[in-house]
């Protein structure tokens, strides 16, 4: 009795070790950004700031227009989510519920092209974003990223596991495909949709590289360009770099504290079929 | 009852004819999806493969002078591509089994744990949505050599403070520390998900049989857990053969202190950003599908050959 004690004790012990080291890092960014240069630049550390400030936030909002990037990523990630989840909710009905010659052949070749890597594509979409005159517009930020195939074929799976007899009573009933799939099928999908919704969200409130890409001006950067910028503007004065990083992960990290469930589950139901 | 049956059955059957109109309802539903993923993925797709055989492109006048296999010769033969290859396979080995143990040990913990979950949860998986941008950063920060914790907590150890992001001999260690950090929400998200699909039987017969603790994790769980770390194992040396982002913030757009970390994506962006050449960067994106597209197959065999998703 008493070693079965011992093992529970060690576990949630090593556990608990475990869990602070990898959200330290997060930790020490909040604790960093609320301290002064002199305090952030002495050794050894102080684990708490002695008189914490918010004084690197001002100054990271007035050197650099972290509101006008903050209000960017939210524009690029609301409608970039929602014409996807529309893209999304049509051709996954498209390839489960209706019948047509080929069908399955198309999504077939479509799985098949996810194994893509999307670095491959980087060097025509470029050109292609130029072409189209969307060259530094939060419009080439979001346009590449809207017909994701993962996200249907997720979808697609649980549409997929939908009874039929669903469908042909509605047609009886004289719904057409159109209505049922917005008044039956998507208030059924409605927890995949939430799953889809947020790490579509979360992918485009992250992203990065390409921004640099095809992001000229100030105007149109996004918060991790923005904050990627912003060590220029900074210098090296960490306290200010962690202020800065905190404006971008904060509102994950509350995003994160509500909705991880729908993110947990999305991840392990869909992680090992990329 | 008799009459509504005959009905579905009539509606089933006329359902099934194609008609102009069945045709029409896929084709409008899909065709915003078809359009983005033509113009996005399968045309940009196809010109690199092209691009990736034309000899002596010229990225402005858009003229070449044949196909051939001159970007590759010209890649293999450019010390950064092979360096790159080197070093991105070595990330791999040492990122991918690293966390894969640590993750295997907090998943069993995890499983085993019934308070706290929620908790435990949050911090174990919270660095996995968080912008790697913002964690770059963060890394600079602690790999800094005067006052970064890393050299703090070192020099406890009586080490002394070693130049994480400067010195060549560190840059694979600092890369790969922050690698395996990463890559362990995912990784635990997953086994837990393949924990939680053991049937509980298993651990309940070899109880009642009196097996130790350590017999049952070798003999029942990672048996049981197999196909999940095999199939968790692909999907994370495919995404690590992808490791850039994470260089290019702790390096602040440089491949290593002393340009000595090229990976297979840097030297993509390298030789299409920087220097465009577009040849070049095509084929070394070629190399790159090539891989990850083995990795690929290699997981379909095997969710097939365990049938995994039953």
């Amino acid at each position: 009795m008493k070693k079965i004690k011992f093992g529970t004790i060690a576990r949630y012990t090593l556990l608990a070790i475990g869990g602070i080291i990898m959200i330290f890092p997060f930790i020490w960014m909040l604790i960093s950004s609320l301290k002064t240069w002199a305090e952030c630049g002495s050794m050894p550390p102080t684990w708490w700031p002695k008189d914490p400030t918010f004084e690197n936030y001002v100054y990271a909002f007035k050197t650099a227009p972290f509101l006008k990037y903050f209000r960017n990523s939210l524009i690029v990630t609301v409608v970039c989510t929602s014409i996807t989840m529309i893209n999304t909710i049509l051709c996954a009905f498209t390839f489960s519920r209706l019948k047509f010659p080929g069908r399955d052949l198309i999504f077939s070749i479509m799985v098949s092209l996810m194994m893509i890597p999307y670095e491959m594509l980087i060097i025509t979409n470029y050109t292609t974003i130029v072409k189209l005159k969307l060259y530094d517009t939060l419009a080439a930020l979001i346009i590449p990223f809207t017909s994701s195939i993962f996200y249907t074929y997720i979808l697609r799976n649980f549409f997929l596991s939908i009874p039929d007899s669903l469908y042909y009573s509605a047609r009886i009933d004289g719904a057409s495909n159109w209505q049922y799939l917005w008044e039956v099928m998507v208030p059924i999908a409605k927890p995949s949709l939430v799953t889809i919704g947020l790490l579509n969200a979360l992918t485009c409130w992250n992203s990065f590289m390409w921004s640099i890409l095809v992001v000229g001006s100030v105007e149109n950067r996004t918060l991790p360009f923005g904050l990627f910028a912003f060590t220029d503007q900074a210098g090296v004065r960490f306290e200010r770099l962690m202020a800065g990083s905190s404006i971008v992960v904060i509102p994950v990290i509350i995003l994160f504290l509500f909705c991880r469930k729908q993110i947990v589950t999305g991840v392990s139901k869909g992680g090992l079929k990329g | 009852m008799a009459v509504r049956e005959k009905k579905v059955r009539k509606y089933k059957d006329s359902d099934e004819k194609i008609t102009a109109r069945s045709l029409i309802t896929p084709f409008v539903f899909s065709l915003p999806f078809m359009i983005g993923l033509l113009i996005f993925t399968v045309y940009p797709f196809i010109r690199a493969v092209l691009l990736s055989f034309m000899e002596d492109y010229r990225f402005l006048s858009g003229k070449f002078s044949g196909y051939g296999l001159g970007n590759y010769t010209a890649i293999f033969s450019d010390p950064n591509f092979i360096n790159a290859l080197k070093s991105t396979t070595k990330y791999v080995l040492i990122v991918v089994p690293t966390s894969l143990v640590i993750s295997i040990l907090v998943a069993v913990g995890l499983n085993n744990v019934k308070k706290l979950q929620g908790l435990f949860q949050t911090a174990y998986f919270l660095p996995m949505v968080t912008s790697a941008t913002a964690v770059g950063m963060i890394f600079r920060w602690l790999y800094d050599y005067d006052y970064g914790l890393f050299n703090y907590f070192i020099g406890f150890l009586g080490i002394d403070k070693i130049h994480w992001l400067a010195d060549v001999k560190y840059t694979m260690a600092s890369i790969c520390i922050y690698g395996i950090w990463s890559m362990l929400p995912f990784t635990i998200i997953l086994l837990l998900a393949g924990l939680q699909n053991i049937d509980p039987i298993y651990y309940t017969a070899a109880r009642a049989d009196g097996a130790k603790s350590k017999d049952i994790f070798f003999n029942i769980t990672i048996p049981l857990l197999a196909p999940t770390i095999i199939l968790t194992s692909i999907v994370n040396v495919m995404s690590a053969f992808k490791v850039y982002d994470s260089l290019f913030v702790l390096y602040g757009a440089k491949p290593g202190p002393a340009f000595n970390l090229y990976t297979v994506i840097y030297y993509l962006y390298d030789q299409f950003w920087n220097k465009n050449k577009l040849g070049y960067a095509a084929a070394s994106a070629m190399i790159l599908f090539v891989i990850i597209a083995l990795f690929t197959l290699l997981q379909n065999l095997i969710t097939r050959k365990t049938n995994y998703y039953n």
